[in-house]
């Protein structure tokens, strides 16, 4: 017990974030943080700010005007809101995969090379990175043969599939999971799980989801949010047998949400 | 029992009243959709066959597609210079527009401050209002002389002796030719390409943008591989349209075109399109040939329209199929 608790190192760190959608306060003195290489999940109703908190840590919210953040994020230590940090660079290390399968238009090789031509990778070395990507997305077996095919003509577990390959691609630290099964029907979706079981190994993921039983079966943590603030933060074992909070518990026994 | 008996007449009478309602609703809105969409078309075309009966008694077809003569006092009339007209103008109005259009769009959506975008959408879309006529007048007092006397100089003193290209900027600039034509053409179809490309854009769903913002590309990375591609079916929308609207122009061609029926050599020549010999000459007409003519390049214009929208339509349809968007 002793021993994993001091092998643990925190990746992403929230410091009493507050976010702001023009003057309304969506999240409220959240603090929590990331462990390295763990799966971190956010569950709690409908409304309750999980997928606002995720897009912070990619500062995705930078892309519409009128969203403000107070406290802070640190990645490794740094803040994400320091004057000389590179969003392009900031989102090449903390990827996103989202609700709904989003396959580029173009083809599945095209696809899983997106990322990393927009970093210069070319020529033979592009083809290993996607083949390992698809690989590590349990995607080859299944593509090898019509790389050049459009991305559109996967099923949507398969398109799901790509865009993990395509965001693991680049090799980013960080992977955000917005609801990525939430579209997906159960042998879709429990690949889905299987493979982010097996992608902690070298990427710290947080996964957003609606679905506590899928919190429960893949995270290491478990925060639970209402009406945008963080009401539990903890191993995952623990908020699902002994909460400590009240409204956590409501919530896993399913007395609301 | 006698209020529960007339209570059931009641609702039966409800129910056969909004059946007999629905049939009838339905029965008129398919007559009208089959009418104005099969009907009204191939009775327009009929008609026009009929009208030009005698013009492809005497010329035939190719005869009439190839000669290059429209002479109304030796009765010989022959399409060419008009079609060559038609889809020189057109093809350079649509040239010109397609990229303005694209980068309003682009501006539009994705670049404009939000209290900026209605504005530009509206005023863009006005643009539509204008008349076409006001756009011929204004082209032939105010862009005619400016491009006699400034721009088509210009463009002769720079490019005239380039090897090539060169002979396209030969010839007395006089502001009256294709050049001008296209480029006011050019002018009014934007309006609509660039509506249609808007429209597109944004129906990008916003997690398809953000995706590839979550792999680290910039905004402009995102526009020209991502947002561009996934609407290449709208964009090629717009471009029929436009096309559609290029070709059937008449008013502000015929001031501009100069009515000269001859095969353009330089941007500097005075040409005739098809709209332009039809909208001048169908009160001169004095002779049964010649008005036969006139209804064949009709049919000929009717038939060109048709055929490059199908075209164009049929290549949307297999982009779509292509990418299912």
């Amino acid at each position: 017990m002793v021993e994993t608790q001091t092998a643990l190192k925190k990746r992403m760190e929230v410091i009493n974030l507050n976010f702001y959608y023009g003057s309304n306060n969506v999240l409220k003195h959240i603090n929590m943080s990331v462990y390295d290489r763990k799966v971190t999940a956010l569950i709690g109703p409908s409304g309750c700010g999980k997928t606002t908190l995720l897009r912070c840590f990619n500062r995705m919210h930078d892309l519409y005007p009128g969203n403000r953040y107070e406290g802070d994020i640190l990645l490794d230590g740094k803040s994400i809101f320091d004057k000389d940090i590179d969003l392009i660079e900031l989102r090449s290390r903390v990827g996103m995969v989202f609700q709904k399968p989003t396959p580029f238009p173009m083809s599945i090789f095209d696809n899983v090379a997106f990322g990393l031509r927009l970093k210069g990778v070319k020529g033979s070395k592009l083809k290993d990175r996607v083949e390992k990507a698809l690989k590590d997305a349990a995607l080859w077996d299944e593509v090898k043969d019509r790389l050049k095919d459009s991305a559109f003509s996967l099923s949507g577990g398969q398109q799901q599939r790509l865009c993990i390959a395509r965001a693991i691609a680049v090799e980013p630290e960080v992977l955000l999971f917005d609801e990525p099964t939430s579209a997906l029907d159960p042998i879709s979706t429990a690949k889905i799980e299987e493979l982010i079981v097996e992608l902690k190994k070298n990427i710290t993921i947080i996964i957003v989801t609606h679905n506590m039983q899928q919190a429960a079966r893949i995270s290491d943590y478990t925060a639970f949010m209402y009406l945008g603030e963080l009401v539990e933060f903890g191993p995952t074992e623990k908020i699902f047998t002994k909460p400590e909070k009240k409204l956590t518990e409501d919530y896993i026994t399913g007395r609301f949400g | 029992m006698e209020i529960v008996s007339s209570t059931q007449e009641k609702l039966s009478t409800v129910k056969t009243k909004g059946v007999f309602f629905e049939v009838l609703v339905k029965f008129a809105l398919g007559f009208w959709a089959l009418f104005i969409g099969l009907l009204f078309p191939l009775l327009i075309a009929l008609i026009l066959f009929y009208e030009s009966r005698l013009a492809i008694e005497k010329f035939g077809f190719i005869h009439f597609l190839t000669n290059a003569n429209w002479d109304p006092v030796n009765e010989d009339f022959g399409a060419l210079t008009m079609i060559v007209g038609t889809i020189i103008s057109t093809f350079l109005a649509v040239s010109i527009a397609t990229p303005i259009s694209i980068g309003i769009a682009i501006f539009i959506t994705e670049l404009a401050p939000k209290w900026l975008k209605p504005i530009v959408s509206g005023a863009i879309e006005l643009l539509a209002a204008i008349p076409s006529i006001i756009y011929g007048m204004w082209g032939f007092f105010v862009i005619t002389p400016i491009m006699a006397n400034k721009v088509e100089p210009w463009l002769q003193a720079t490019f005239g002796n380039l090897p090539l290209v060169g002979a396209l900027f030969s010839g007395v600039p006089t502001g009256v030719d294709v050049l001008t034509t296209s480029l006011v053409l050019s002018i009014m179809i934007i309006p609509f390409m660039a509506s249609v490309v808007r429209d597109s854009f944004n129906m990008v769903p916003s997690i398809m943008k953000e995706s590839a913002y979550g792999l680290g590309a910039t905004q402009w990375e995102v526009i020209r591989q991502v947002v561009i591609p996934y609407t290449a079916s709208g964009i090629a929308g717009g471009l029929i349209l436009s096309t559609g609207r290029a070709l059937g122009e008449t008013m502000a061609v015929t001031f501009l075109a100069g009515n000269n029926p001859q095969i353009p050599k330089s941007l500097f020549d005075s040409f005739t399109t098809i709209t332009v010999a039809l909208a001048n000459q169908f009160t001169e007409a004095d002779t049964d040939i010649y008005l036969s003519s006139l209804y064949y390049l009709s049919m000929l214009l009717f038939l060109v329209s048709f055929v490059m929208l199908s075209i164009a339509k049929f290549m949307v349809l297999r982009l779509e199929k292509r990418w299912k968007v």
